[in-house]
């Protein structure tokens, strides 16, 4: 009997303390979504609580529509995204506010087999329409097409269907959920290809380029790459107290000129065009 | 006088410990039931939204063969047909159990009639290590093993159905394999003597008596090894390729209703049509592993050993 009093003794003596923390924290907001923004958002939180004692940035994963279906509910203060808020079914975007914090490059990968260094877009869109079968087809190696999507709803994927497939669905084949596993199973499988963001190219797998442009942040840059997507901050309605800090503080040049470029993004300072939701290319006068 | 009275009045320390030790043990049955109400209410509530707010027929969902929840066919209805997922999942489930079934017995078998020395020290050891291996290894290995050797021997990316079998072989066996040791074991003592004094050799004693005595509990085990490969995510999802297309043959990508599931739902908005039906999958495998509950339970009261 006394050990067990002991027990609830300790157990709400914890509660007590755990309490006590909670008031003691100080101001904390969530931001929820992409776990292609995931990196990025964790970096710049972090910095900022080191510099704002007491004031914490939780970030959590979870997938872009997690992130708007949060944020557009009210539970958490920020929803990130890969994908405007229009481009998402059942999410209303008249009561959220963008914020684009970055710029992220996607590039085609392929097998180191292939046998082919550049591709036309064109081709490339027949590569993911299921036309081209076959890499000898386009002067490569005598080696099947293996087509890896990203899972259907993904931004990357979204991203990449949009400005190489004008829109269209690619054929339906191997879908993989993240991006460490599409560079794995294309590093391993023969004629396969894939698509992924510029930071998580490594040695293992080829990129292409597309008409003879490389995928180079340069490039994005001038728009002469278009197959790029802006990262998305959310909020519902206009940020207030921590959440509006926390987004200004994204756009400084302590996060945009060190952690951006660091983590393989590309600052939205640095582009010298701004591109709208439907496309429309504008060149930014600097 | 009134000393005693109170005494034997007062409840005793005991009786009020065991008072304690019941009201906890209520309220913690208690929790765990409340908890499965409400699994079952919000699964179901979200899972059934797909038929009653989007009005999918449920024929379009359990026997359409196309799906992409977001677009929609000619005639303006949703593509959420799930059969291509439904049948990925029955299908490696079937094989792997198939599989594991014989290589389970023939273990078990080996374990308790024929060595159980052997048995005990090294087999039984091993077997409990493979249950407590994560299912993430599981993939990994399936991913960088299985699926290139299945492309050299089999052909085609190697990504399929039959990489998920033998990954899923691999994970129910110890399962399937340590049930099966536990319904030899219960086989009572006498039914191998009385055989053996009949003059049975030990092969007929094994396979006429004691296989045949152990048979419920060998159904449940292989039953609960199916309730485990139906249910895995994270492994198959790693080896099946995830490509919603029904399955032709064994060596090209298909999908499961847990990888479709796992793959999806943070790519889709709360409430959307894409949502709700993830939701319905999530039934679907709810029912699926209610029904493998009860049939363990029917083999169990059917063959209750007297």
């Amino acid at each position: 009997m006394k050990r067990i009093s002991k027990m609830i003794g300790a157990i709400g003596f914890v509660v007590i303390l755990s309490g006590c923390s909670g008031i003691d924290n100080g101001e904390s907001i969530n931001a929820v979504g992409s776990s292609a923004m995931q990196p990025l958002v964790e970096a710049a939180g972090e910095q900022y609580s080191s510099i704002h004692l007491g004031k914490f940035i939780n970030v959590q994963g979870g997938g872009s529509g997690t992130g708007l279906s949060q944020v557009q509910s009210g539970a958490v203060e920020i929803g990130n995204s890969d994908l405007y808020a229009e481009e998402k079914p059942g999410i209303d975007s008249a009561a959220l506010v963008d914020h684009q914090v970055a710029v992220v490059g996607l590039t085609p990968i392929v097998n180191k087999d292939i046998g082919i260094d550049n591709i036309s877009m064109s081709d490339l869109k027949k590569v993911f329409t299921g036309e081209i079968t076959n890499w000898k087809e386009i002067g490569g190696s005598d080696v099947p097409v293996v087509i890896i999507n990203r899972a259907a709803g993904s931004g990357s994927r979204h991203t990449f269907e949009q400005w190489v497939l004008n829109g269209e669905e690619a054929k339906r084949s191997q879908e993989q959920e993240s991006t460490g596993m599409v560079r794995q199973i294309v590093s391993t499988t023969p004629g396969a290809i894939s698509y992924i963001a510029f930071s998580y190219v490594t040695d293992e797998v080829k990129t292409l380029t597309i008409d003879n442009v490389k995928p180079t942040e340069d490039n994005v840059k001038t728009n002469d790459w278009v197959i790029w997507s802006y990262e998305h901050m959310y909020t519902k309605g206009e940020p207030e107290g921590l959440t509006k800090e926390f987004l200004e503080f994204m756009l400084t040049s302590e996060v945009q000129k060190d952690i951006v470029p660091q983590l393989g993004y590309i600052s939205v300072n640095q582009m010298k065009v701004t591109r709208d939701i439907e496309g429309h290319v504008t060149f930014v006068s600097k | 006088m009134e000393d005693i009275q109170s005494k034997l009045l007062k409840k005793s320390k005991k009786a009020k410990l065991e008072q304690f030790g019941k009201t906890i043990s209520f309220l913690a049955i208690l929790v765990i039931v409340i908890i499965v109400i409400a699994i079952f209410y919000f699964v179901a509530s979200k899972g059934l939204a797909t038929f009653f707010t989007d009005k999918v027929r449920l024929s379009e969902f359990l026997f359409g063969r196309d799906w992409n929840p977001g677009s929609t066919n000619d005639a303006g209805r949703p593509l959420v047909g799930a059969l291509p997922m439904i049948t990925g999942s029955f299908v490696v489930t079937l094989l792997s159990a198939l599989i594991a079934t014989p290589f389970a017995i023939g273990a078990a078998v080996f374990m308790t009639e024929i060595s159980p020395k052997l048995g005990t020290k090294i087999l039984q050891p091993v077997i409990e290590l493979l249950v407590g291996i994560p299912s993430v290894v599981y993939g990994f290995i399936g991913l960088s093993v299985v699926v290139p050797a299945v492309r050299n021997v089999f052909g085609g990316s190697g990504f399929g159905i039959l990489a998920g079998t033998f990954v899923l072989f691999v994970m129910i066996l110890p399962t399937v394999t340590s049930m099966t040791v536990d319904a030899l074991k219960s086989v009572p003592r006498h039914y191998r003597e009385a055989s053996l004094a009949l003059g049975a050799t030990r092969w007929q004693t094994i396979y006429k008596v004691v296989l045949r005595a152990a048979i419920p509990g060998i159904l449940t085990a292989v039953v609960f090894g199916m309730a485990r490969a139906f249910g895995e995510a994270l492994a198959i999802q790693m080896v099946i390729g995830n490509a919603a297309l029904m399955p032709h043959n064994l060596i090209t990508p298909a999908s499961t209703l847990t990888s479709v599931l796992t793959m999806g739902i943070g790519n889709t908005a709360m409430g959307s049509l894409e949502n709700n039906v993830l939701w319905s999958l999530a039934l679907l495998l709810l029912l699926m592993s209610l029904f493998f509950n009860i049939v363990i339970r029917l083999i169990g009261r059917k063959g209750e050993m007297k």
